[in-house]
């Protein structure tokens, strides 16, 4: 770990959302924890009503650098991952060119660390130039400095049943996981939209349940078949809550993510044929809302991953059929799982501390992540205030992304502070400065 | 109204009200000159996404008819191979000063995103996005049925609905604006709607309808029928696994020559045949069935013209009120008369 960065003295917060207690934070470690702590030199904050938690690791952001520097750069999303309680993130591997060597994956890990924002994990591509065709190199991306071990095609599902089931094989070489996002492609042929009761009167070519729900069952069986690691990614359904409950009581190694968007929005919105809320999978019905709020309650979702998908404003201000699906969510995550997760008594922050942080950095296999808060442990640590209220205004956001399907709602919960790796990059709910990594020369 | 982009939404009185003043527009079409000056000064845009010779210029001939200044504006293809966005487009023709927008639209809520943005201020109709909607189609067909259901019962058709008129509407329900908006309109002005169709060619969720849904014509039409709607069958349907073959199509769901004798076996001498055009003679319905005397084709198309001079009329005549009797419109006919003259 990296010293250097300063001491902090966090009193009172509220840790995991228990009982208040002093945190010390020193040369990027928390270096003690109990009450009346005190230490010369350090920078007092007074934590009185806020909730101390791990940093949140997202296990799935499009930072789209490189190729797409009009919608995004590592540095405007990690930087909106910062003010949104990230200390890391996974970025995804559809970028131009795709994140499907080692030389990309390292690009885009420098770029990383070089914003020094948060911890940019890159994820691989499962095949070359997302194509479904062939392998791309894994092992490669596996041992190269940015030591990947999330694999996905995200964006294309991996639909060819063998590819599928030599990519969850081979990963095991080196503790890999294939994330996948399952989408039937013939049976989404230009979808718009959930196909159902809303699609119907819209006239818009319907995303069948069925299309997410079959590839699904066919992955925890492939898995289960070759004993490997299965991620799938933003799961969308009540029929695949189901699939990945009934694959955990086998004792198949599945886990399991679902975004913020789907656990408040419904297809409801798309009457509007506003295409700020057409995303990929879609917006679905209020049964599988309530259905993805208990599978995540339950531990049947392991995580909730971001999908932060920003877009120039012309591929939004279009016919909806013409509209890029995708939606903002690293700024907005957290006050959206405090709205439906424990505002609604489905959670408590330890929960909330679980499926943001700790299984994200499990999956990923980041070692410095998802830590308790405890002595020795890495200071990876935000501040909530969880009784703030805000407005959603995408062009107050640091992410260069101004598509966010919660324009204009008001939510609960606010990062007051950051702490990444001991530096604060977010201080007072504002950009502080980025780890200063001239200091820590070296470290990994 | 400032704008027409569903029905779904249209009420039963401005619903009436629309076909009221079909019916005196329909008036004007019957006389030496057809022209009046509602609209003089007034530009209409005719937007056209994709191609549609029939419903723009019977467009075009109900903005004429109204002495609107007509713009024909043909973006033909995708805006993005164009090259320009649906945005820009808009802007343009609100720099140039349309008061009305047309808009025939391959994707399915383009109206929508019109009348909803900044991007311009125009009033916009929808005529026919995607596989959404099209509402003076629903209309102009629901003007038919209403003449035909009035003189059935001896009444004159205005301030008229269809109530306890039975309508089948028989097809690619799936893909078809037609028979969305028909099914709203019609449900609103008292009809009973059943759909028939294979039940590959209906959307999930079509239960929530408010209509019956069948997948026999044959039952359907001996259940009794008053009106018989036949959608066409898109050429790209008929290689998607939709259907097995066209003939087994026709055969099944097709208007062919038995069920048009049928209809007089069972008695039916009132019930009427409809066609939104253009037709595919011989796959949905026979040229026997077409050209019968109970087939509305022509009747449609002519009704078509006054409709959309009702909806332009209502739209740009300002008048925003809920429905009482016409007497703008009466004023302005009398107007024409000496000014056309």
């Amino acid at each position: 770990m990296a010293g250097n960065t300063g001491t902090y003295l966090i009193q009172g917060a509220s840790i995991l959302g228990g009982e208040p207690a002093d945190l010390l934070i020193r040369d990027g470690i928390i270096a003690e924890t109990g009450n009346g702590l005190s230490a010369d030199g350090a920078t007092v904050i007074d934590a009185a009503g806020l909730v101390a938690l791990p940093g949140m690791v997202d296990v799935h952001t499009h930072l789209r650098e490189p190729g797409r520097e009009d919608a995004e750069t590592v540095e405007t999303g990690t930087r909106a991952a910062a003010l949104g309680g990230y200390t890391a993130v996974h970025a995804m591997a559809n970028s131009t060119p795709v994140a499907d060597t080692a030389g990309v994956v390292e690009q885009v890990y420098s770029l990383g660390r070089t914003a020094g924002w948060v911890d940019v994990r890159p994820v691989g591509a499962v095949t070359v130039g997302l194509a479904g065709e062939q392998l791309a190199e894994l092992g490669a991306m596996a041992d190269s400095r940015a030591r990947v071990r999330m694999f996905s095609d995200d964006g294309i599902c991996v639909h060819d049943p063998v590819l599928m089931r030599r990519a969850l094989e081979y990963v095991k070489a080196f503790d890999g996981v294939v994330a996948q996002h399952a989408q039937e492609p013939r049976l989404t042929a230009g979808a718009q939209m959930n196909e159902g009761e809303v699609s119907a009167v819209l006239g818009l070519t319907g995303w069948p349940a069925v299309a997410e729900e079959s590839i699904i069952a066919r992955d925890v069986l492939l898995a289960q078949h070759v004993g490997s690691r299965l991620h799938v990614c933003h799961v969308s359904t009540a029929g695949s809550v189901e699939i990945i409950r009934w694959a955990k009581e086998r004792g198949i190694n599945v886990t399991a993510e679902v975004t913020p968007h789907h656990l408040l929005l419904t297809d409801d919105l798309v009457r509007s044929y506003d295409p700020v809320y057409k995303v990929n999978p879609p917006l679905r019905t209020d049964a599988d809302v309530q259905a993805l709020r208990a599978g995540l309650a339950d531990g049947t979702i392991d995580v909730v991953g971001t999908d932060h998908a920003p877009h120039p404003s012309e591929h939004k201000e279009c016919e909806w059929a013409q509209a890029a699906m995708g939606m903002t969510g690293l700024e907005t995550a957290l006050s959206v799982v405090q709205h439906t997760m424990i505002e609604t008594g489905l959670m408590g922050w330890a929960d909330f501390a679980r499926v943001t942080s700790t299984a994200a950095a499990r999956i990923g296999r980041l070692e410095d992540q998802g830590r308790p808060l405890e002595a020795g442990e890495p200071a990876n640590v935000i501040l909530v205030d969880p009784a703030a209220r805000w407005t959603v205004d995408p062009f107050r956001m640091a992410t260069m992304g101004r598509n966010s399907p919660f324009k204009g709602r008001e939510l609960p919960g606010k990062v007051v502070a950051t702490f990444f790796k001991g530096h604060p990059t977010v201080l007072d709910g504002e950009l502080n400065t980025p780890f200063p990594h001239a200091a820590s020369a070296g470290a990994a | 109204m400032k704008h027409l982009l569903s029905t779904q939404d249209l009420s039963r009185s401005n619903a009436i009200r629309i076909l009221d003043t079909a019916e005196e527009m329909a008036a004007v079409g019957d006389r030496e000159v057809k022209k009046l000056p509602a609209l003089r000064g007034r530009t209409v845009v005719n937007l056209f996404f994709e191609d549609s010779t029939r419903t723009r210029i019977s467009f075009e001939a109900a903005a004429k008819r109204l002495s609107a200044d007509v713009i024909n504006f043909a973006a033909k293809g995708s805006s993005v191979s164009k090259g320009e966005s649906l945005k820009d487009t808009a802007q343009t023709l609100s720099a140039m000063g349309a008061d009305a927008v047309v808009i025939r639209h391959w994707a399915s809520g383009a109206p929508h995103r019109l009348a909803a943005t900044d991007w311009i201020d125009a009033g916009v109709i929808n005529a026919g996005d995607g596989t959404h909607e099209h509402p003076t189609q629903a209309l102009l067909d629901a003007f038919t049925m209403r003449r035909h259901w009035s003189r059935l019962a001896g009444t004159g058709s205005e301030g008229a609905d269809l109530s306890g008129m039975r309508v089948a509407i028989a097809g690619d329900v799936l893909h078809s604006r037609v028979a969305r908006s028909n099914v709203w309109l019609l449900r609103t002005l008292g009809a009973d709607v059943t759909l028939v169709a294979p039940p590959t060619l209906l959307p999930i969720g079509v239960e929530k309808w408010p209509c019956k849904v069948s997948y026999n014509l044959d039952e359907t039409l001996e259940g009794g029928v008053d009106a018989v709607m036949m959608l066409r069958v898109q050429g790209e349907r008929m290689n998607a696994s939709f259907f097995p073959t066209t003939r087994e199509y026709s055969r099944r769901w097709g208007f062919d020559d038995t069920r048009l004798r049928s209809l007089d076996k069972l008695g039916m001498k009132d019930t009427i045949i409809m066609h939104p055009g253009p037709m595919n003679r011989g796959l949905e319905i026979s040229a026997a069935a077409a050209d019968s005397p109970r087939s509305t084709v022509l009747d449609q198309v002519r009704n078509g013209v006054s409709v959309r001079m009702a909806a332009l009329y209502l739209l740009l005549s300002g008048d925003t009120r809920e429905p009482a009797a016409t007497p703008a419109l009466a004023y302005a006919g009398t107007h024409s008369t000496k000014e056309t003259n």
